[in-house]
């Protein structure tokens, strides 16, 4: 459908049980599922008639260490055809396996492997889950968000063995974060100040 | 008596010439065709994702640079309108008309390298040389208006960095009107000569659906015969005030793709010979002083402007919470920025989607039952560059 607003209502419609939440912005769908239902739903909006998003994008993970169920995923979603993307998200927590959608877009096959070495998020029925991006013999998920910027071992080549060899890192001085708290609170609060202003005048 | 043919595995990379940087691909051979492909990526790997978390929204624009490190500016186009569609804010229309000339500049060096690497995988030398010749002025104009040959750092949101200098609008409406004759002289080398096409045409196959199934976008979606061009479906700056044709291959194998990738240049040459017809003086970036930062002008006269220079190269500016995916049609296909704000002057998290990443994916599919031979003229024609894909 060409429309957002009557794909959203459609969607909503035709999967009752399946759609915790959706919302439209930015001129995107953004859909909130179950992890049972990825599936069925992925199956759904890739087939029919009316919304055709036959290209998987991209799949991704976004880390929310304080949370019990940390690990949001992401599929996105481009329908060729109508034109349109949709976000399609739902939660986990870090001990889940779920499942792969590699029967469905051939090419979520190295996306999966992407996430697994980056976030450590295990995939049933994946064909060939190696790491993908990380050094060979590589230890931790370095997207996490409790996983160090700098990391944990460094390499360098060892005059005495002749070799490459990797070592703990050794810092001179941690990195720093700095916290900014300041009352200079950006533009949104500078906005909505004028706008207050110009009610008041 | 029948004899046990044992498979030969080969070592494609990392070191080699026609891998177009570290690529490691390991290859089944059944004599001297191949049965399997197996890349293995991340020899390149600098975790630019992570470091884009721990920077500031304006100390994360130098990072895509070196994503694509041919083609720089269409990657920093990706992440500015990321953030201006969370802000909301708006770019003034001389700002958007220099973005998209130097994004169209940057697409003419992606697809002058790769049409001339390919034809140097494949046994030609002379593209190359006459090719890296228009590159070095190209980048001269890189370097004009941003002060570097490649990682230019120059798109902000909300416009760009600095006006472009005297003259520079000159010099490229000059060379608008040389480099068709040059892409004339590289037609003249390749598209009819034999064994160009003989190590081309129907070579790496592309059909509809599998172009589709595996994610492709950008030239090797459009030589498989799909319109499909970012630029026109999902316009953003300035692209709907713009002409331009998209070129659309037939038959999905590597000469039409080379095909699409010189038509492409030419139409790029168009849209800049636009872009500096419809060019006025003005403003190149917003005004909004939470966002931009003041000219030096300006801190030297006004205290506030003295505060925002300060706040703005200390901490930054905040964006609000929100998540938004932005893509652009880069040179070698849709990329895109996935980003989630949270309200400080930092990503939460920004995931970087480049398009060779999915093309190379498909190398077993695409290679499998080709010759050894084969494999520099598909992976060239996939336009592979490994800042991208390894991220």
């Amino acid at each position: 459908m060409k429309n957002l607003i009557d794909l959203e209502k459609k969607i909503n419609s035709e999967l009752p049980t399946k759609i915790n939440k959706t919302k439209i912005k930015h001129n995107q769908i953004y859909i909130e599922i179950n992890k049972e239902d990825l599936i069925d739903v992925l199956l759904f909006v890739k087939t029919n008639k009316d919304a055709k998003f036959r290209q998987l994008i991209d799949i991704t993970v976004v880390d929310y260490p304080e949370e019990v169920q940390r690990f949001k995923i992401v599929y996105l979603l481009l329908s060729h055809e109508f034109n349109q993307r949709l976000v399609l998200s739902y939660f986990i927590s870090e001990k889940e396996v779920i499942s792969s959608v590699t029967s469905i877009f051939p090419s979520a096959n190295w996306m999966e492997r992407e996430v697994f070495d980056m976030y450590g998020v295990n995939f049933k029925d994946h064909p060939d889950l190696r790491r993908i991006l990380t050094d060979y013999g590589f230890e931790g998920h370095p997207l996490r968000k409790d996983f160090p910027l700098t990391g944990h071992i460094e390499s360098r080549y060892s005059e005495e063995q002749k070799k490459v060899i990797n070592e703990p890192v050794k810092l001179e001085q941690n990195y720093r974060n700095f916290d900014y708290e300041s009352p200079w609170e950006g533009t949104k609060y500078i906005k909505e100040q004028t706008k207050i202003n110009d009610k008041k005048n | 008596m029948t004899k046990k043919i044992k498979n030969l595995n080969l070592n494609f990379g990392p070191q080699h010439p026609a891998a177009h940087g570290v690529l490691r691909l390991i290859l089944e051979l059944d004599g001297e065709v191949v049965e399997k492909a197996d890349p293995h990526i991340g020899l390149l790997h600098r975790g630019t994702e992570k470091l884009i978390e721990n920077k500031t929204y304006m100390q994360a624009v130098p990072y895509f640079d070196r994503l694509d490190y041919v083609a720089p500016m269409n990657q920093e186009h990706a992440f500015a309108l990321a953030i201006e569609k969370i802000l909301g804010i708006d770019v003034p229309i001389r700002a958007q008309f220099i973005r998209v000339m130097f994004c169209e500049i940057g697409r003419i060096l992606s697809h002058i390298l790769n049409v001339t690497t390919q034809a140097l995988d494949v046994g030609a030398l002379t593209p190359s040389l006459w090719g890296f010749e228009e590159r070095e002025t190209l980048m001269t104009f890189y370097e004009r208006a941003s002060g570097s040959r490649l990682h230019a750092n120059y798109f902000r949101a909300g416009g760009v960095h600095q006006d472009l200098p005297v003259g520079l609008e000159r010099d490229i409406a000059k060379f608008c009107e040389t480099f068709p004759k040059v892409i004339n002289d590289l037609e003249n080398l390749l598209t009819d000569n034999r064994i160009f096409k003989q190590r081309n045409v129907d070579i790496g196959i592309v059909t509809k659906e599998d172009a589709l199934d595996y994610s492709f976008s950008g030239v090797m979606i459009r030589g498989s015969g799909v319109p499909w061009d970012l630029r026109k479906s999902q316009p953003y700056d300035c692209y709907d005030q713009l002409e331009f044709k998209v070129p659309i291959g037939k038959n999905g194998d590597c000469y039409d793709r080379y095909l699409c990738r010189i038509e492409e240049m030419k139409e790029s040459v168009f849209i800049i010979k636009q872009c500096l017809a419809k060019m006025e003086k003005g403003p190149i970036k917003t005004f909004d002083g939470k966002i931009s930062p003041p000219s030096k002008k300006e801190i030297k006269q006004s205290m506030e402007a003295l505060i925002h220079h300060f706040k703005l190269f200390t901490e930054g500016y905040r964006v609000p919470e929100d998540e938004i995916y932005t893509a652009v049609e880069a040179p070698k296909g849709e990329f895109g920025v996935y980003l989630i704000s949270d309200g400080t002057s930092k990503p939460y998290k920004c995931k970087i989607r480049a398009p060779g990443f999915s093309h190379l994916q498909s190398m077993d599919y695409l290679i499998k039952g080709h010759m050894l031979a084969d494999v520099p003229a598909v992976l060239g024609s996939l336009d592979i560059v490994f800042g991208e894909v390894d991220r």
